[in-house]
């Protein structure tokens, strides 16, 4: 039982790592044309993040 | 930003009937500008919409936004979003300017935002709290048991103190107010939960509910986020619309014609109102001649004429000659803004409507109150230990809250709406399809609502061909709807235009030129010195020859034949009740095939109309386009305005038509009924598990992984069947 001392620690840690990651996704627009982002993968030409 | 450019003289001489160019010349600065792209769909547009605006010099960005339709473009001082429009139609692209004034939209996208990062935390506690329980309930004791509901605890308490603000924010307010709505009960299980819990973890104890109350945290707040963003989507697209009319004039400040916003224009000031656009003011015509189209005000198919001294309102349409108005009223004292009077009252009578979800919440929320409370009575008189009374009365809340219940409306909702969007119709009010769904009487307007308000030839093969080569001479030379629906007629039949001279428009009168040396009108009865018929029609001299007349009937908007087949077969009595005159209503009534109508009606008798219906307990829906109709859709039980009405208009009605067919029409009624359906099964479905949780709660045997199982499993067998809509 004392790898829990361990484990839950890292699963904590990397719990946040996906939480910070979605805060980013969110701060950055990612969710403001899903429409959008679906076609432009489609598109041969390189996209920069959205322009504020 | 505020700086005012002269427009250009090529505006000021802009040929008939480009509303667009007569609007937006006003340059922004080197601001970003919005446009409306209504027919971009795939990955090829965006990149070639996208391609085309860099390519245009000045401009400094561009990126297209699929989802909105939009294109947000940044462009240096000078450059208009109407060049830019006029360079994408040229690609092949429909674009539109919007007014970003009128858009506003960032207070929308940060309410959504700030819901989904509540979201996104909620979800991501629950998922660490849930592995941690399933240890504990997988048979963790003693210190393991304590430390994993310490964690727990950890995540949970600030987890709740941010995610779950919404719901504590609404219920104070209404604990305020001295009412009880849903948040309440919401709110006050998962306090208790969360305390209790704290409360049995300090004392080492068996059950905590921290997975509970993040659970219900996390599954309501995905109710209340799909009812923003269907909330938001049909706001801001509502927005788009009354966007799309740019509130611009040309006003006349000594001898030159600036474009000004129309919320600056004061009394006195000379507008210029060029042939086709719309009038912005009210006001009285200094000089100029013209014919006005009043059909969005009064319903009349007929332009009237108009000249010096006549009085003209805003939102009637300038058909022939350009006009100098003075302005007699405007912004908040013209007609067309006194109207937002009669749309305040008819949203209050709307308001008075209670949804399902409202009649639900008014029966939940004492109940559960009560039960909880009865349960901590009994059970103290029956133990006398507090501490279980009261951990048994936690879980009568957990268990009878309202996870099913905050997601049963939202999830169908969501799922009509985006349907019926799909197929062009715009849903703006919150309980339009529970009304909807209940209407028995359909009542369509005439002009501008069955009709598409455009002319059609009616009597082409009465005149020879030498005679309509001279009309089609003369019709190319004018802007008015009725000529461009007899050269429209003329040219699909093969003729050519005949050699005429020395053409030349009498504004307001009708246009007359010289064919083989011989003078040939072709306009207005009493112009032409013809006796007037009873119905749309004009006329052609030739010389002394007796004048011709050629007859026009409205022409029937796309799929109004099919809507109202499709609306008598589903057993709906349909009425046909117009301001027009009664020649041109009984022969619309004749074509769509309904048999009771009415013509000649004002705005208050069509009122009175749909007063009586509803006296006699008809739900009547109502459908119409005009100012004229305004009241009348707003006294209805539930309306529908196609996308051309006024802006006045769209506001009462609840449903919009984007496209420009009326098909659509009956399909919504259907969508809405099975949408209604679709809400009482699933509040059946949640009442279902609650009878079997309820008990066994009351008896003391729910334990933390039976609410977890009920929670889940309601909640999910509701969304389930919101998505069987498809």
């Amino acid at each position: 039982m004392e790898v829990l001392v361990i484990l839950i620690p890292i699963s904590l840690f990397l719990g946040g790592l996906g939480l910070v990651a979605f805060f980013w996704t969110l701060k950055s627009k990612q969710y403001d044309d899903p429409e959008g982002d679906s076609r432009r993968i489609l598109s041969d030409q390189y996209d920069d993040a959205p322009p504020e | 930003m505020t700086a005012q450019i002269a427009a250009c003289p090529a505006c000021a001489v802009a040929p008939a009937g480009e509303e667009l160019a007569a609007r937006a010349t006003a340059a922004q600065g080197a601001a970003s500008l919005l446009l409306s792209l209504p027919e971009i769909h795939c990955a090829g547009c965006i990149a070639g919409v996208e391609r085309s605006l860099m390519a245009m010099p000045g401009v400094q960005g561009a990126r297209v936004n699929l989802t909105l339709k939009r294109a947000t473009v940044q462009a240096d001082a000078g450059l208009t979003a109407e060049d830019l429009a006029l360079a994408l139609s040229e690609q092949g692209y429909s674009a539109h300017e919007l007014d970003a004034a009128s858009l506003g939209t960032a207070e929308n996208d940060r309410q959504g935002r700030e819901l989904l990062m509540r979201l996104g935390v909620a979800g991501f506690a629950m998922m660490n709290v849930m592995l941690l329980s399933v240890a504990v309930w997988s048979g963790a004791t003693d210190a393991t048991r304590d430390l994993f509901h310490w964690i727990s605890a950890t995540i949970a308490i600030p987890t709740i103190a941010f995610s779950a603000q919404p719901f504590f924010r609404n219920a104070l307010s209404a604990l305020r107010a001295a009412r009880l709505n849903m948040d309440v009960p919401i709110s006050l299980a998962i306090l208790l939960a969360a305390g209790m819990s704290v409360y049995e973890t300090a004392q080492s104890g068996e059950y905590a509910y921290f997975d509970a109350a993040l659970s219900l945290t996390f599954f309501l707040l995905a109710g209340r986020y799909l009812d923003h963003r269907t909330r938001s989507v049909a706001r801001s697209a509502a927005k788009e619309l009354a966007a799309l009319e740019v509130p611009r004039a040309l006003r006349i400040e000594g001898g030159t014609e600036a474009m000004t916003p129309v919320a600056e224009l004061a009394v006195g000031d000379l507008v210029r109102v060029l042939p086709g656009a719309r009038i912005p003011v009210d006001g009285v015509i200094e000089t100029g001649a013209t014919e006005i189209d009043r059909s969005l005000l009064t319903g009349e198919s007929l332009p009237v004429a108009a000249g010096p001294e006549t009085r003209v309102s805003a939102g009637e349409i300038n058909l022939t000659g350009a006009l100098a108005v003075r302005v007699s009223a405007a912004g908040e004292d013209s007609s067309l803004h006194r109207l937002t009077d009669l749309v305040a009252i008819a949203e209050t009578a709307r308001n008075r409507y209670t949804s399902l979800a409202d009649k639900a919440a008014r029966i939940y929320a004492p109940v559960v109150h009560l039960l909880a409370l009865g349960a901590f009575i009994v059970w103290v008189v029956i133990s006398g230990d507090i501490r279980l009374s009261l951990n048994i009365a936690v879980a009568v809340l957990i268990i009878t809250c309202p996870c099913a219940l905050g997601l049963a409306v939202p999830a169908v909702t969501t799922a009509a709406s985006g349907r019926l969007f799909r197929r062009g119709m715009l849903i703006k009010s919150a309980t339009a399809l529970e009304r909807l769904a209940e209407v028995d009487t359909v009542v369509f307007d005439k002009t501008g609502t069955l009709t598409n308000g455009t002319p059609e030839l009616t009597n082409l093969a009465a005149h020879s061909r030498r005679d309509l080569r001279i009309a089609l001479a003369l019709a190319e030379g004018s802007a008015h709807p009725l000529a461009g629906a007899l050269a429209q007629a003329a040219k699909r039949a093969g003729l050519r235009v005949a050699p005429v001279t020395d053409l030349r428009e009498i504004p307001g009168h009708g246009v007359e030129a010289l064919f083989a040396g011989r003078p040939v009108r072709l306009g207005r009865a009493s112009w032409i010195g013809a006796t007037p018929a009873p119905r749309t029609a004009t006329y052609l001299r030739i010389g002394d020859e007796a004048p011709l007349a050629f007859h026009f009937a409205d022409k029937l908007r796309d799929g109004a034949e099919t809507a109202i087949k499709a609306l008598k077969a589903q057993g709906k009595s349909v009425l046909l009740l117009s301001g027009d005159a009664p020649a041109a209503v009984a022969d619309i009534a004749a074509r769509t095939g309904i048999g009771d109508f009415a013509a000649d009606l004002l705005p208050q008798d069509k009122v009175a109309r749909i007063k009586a219906l509803a006296d006699q307990g008809h739900r009547v829906l109502m459908v119409g386009d005009g100012l004229n109709d305004t009241a009348a859709l707003a006294a209805a039980h539930a309306s529908i305005s196609p996308a051309s009405a006024l802006e006045a208009t769209r506001v009462v009605s609840d449903i919009v038509l984007l496209g420009n067919s009326l098909a659509p029409l009956a399909d919504a009624v259907l969508t809405a009924k099975s949408a209604t359906r679709r809400i009482r099964e699933n509040f059946a479905i949640a009442a279902g598990y609650n009878a079997i949780a309820i008990p066994v709660a009351l008896l003391g045997l729910a334990t933390p992984l039976a609410a977890a199982l009920a929670m889940s499993a309601s909640s999910i067998t509701v969304s389930l069947n919101a998505l069987r809509l498809r």
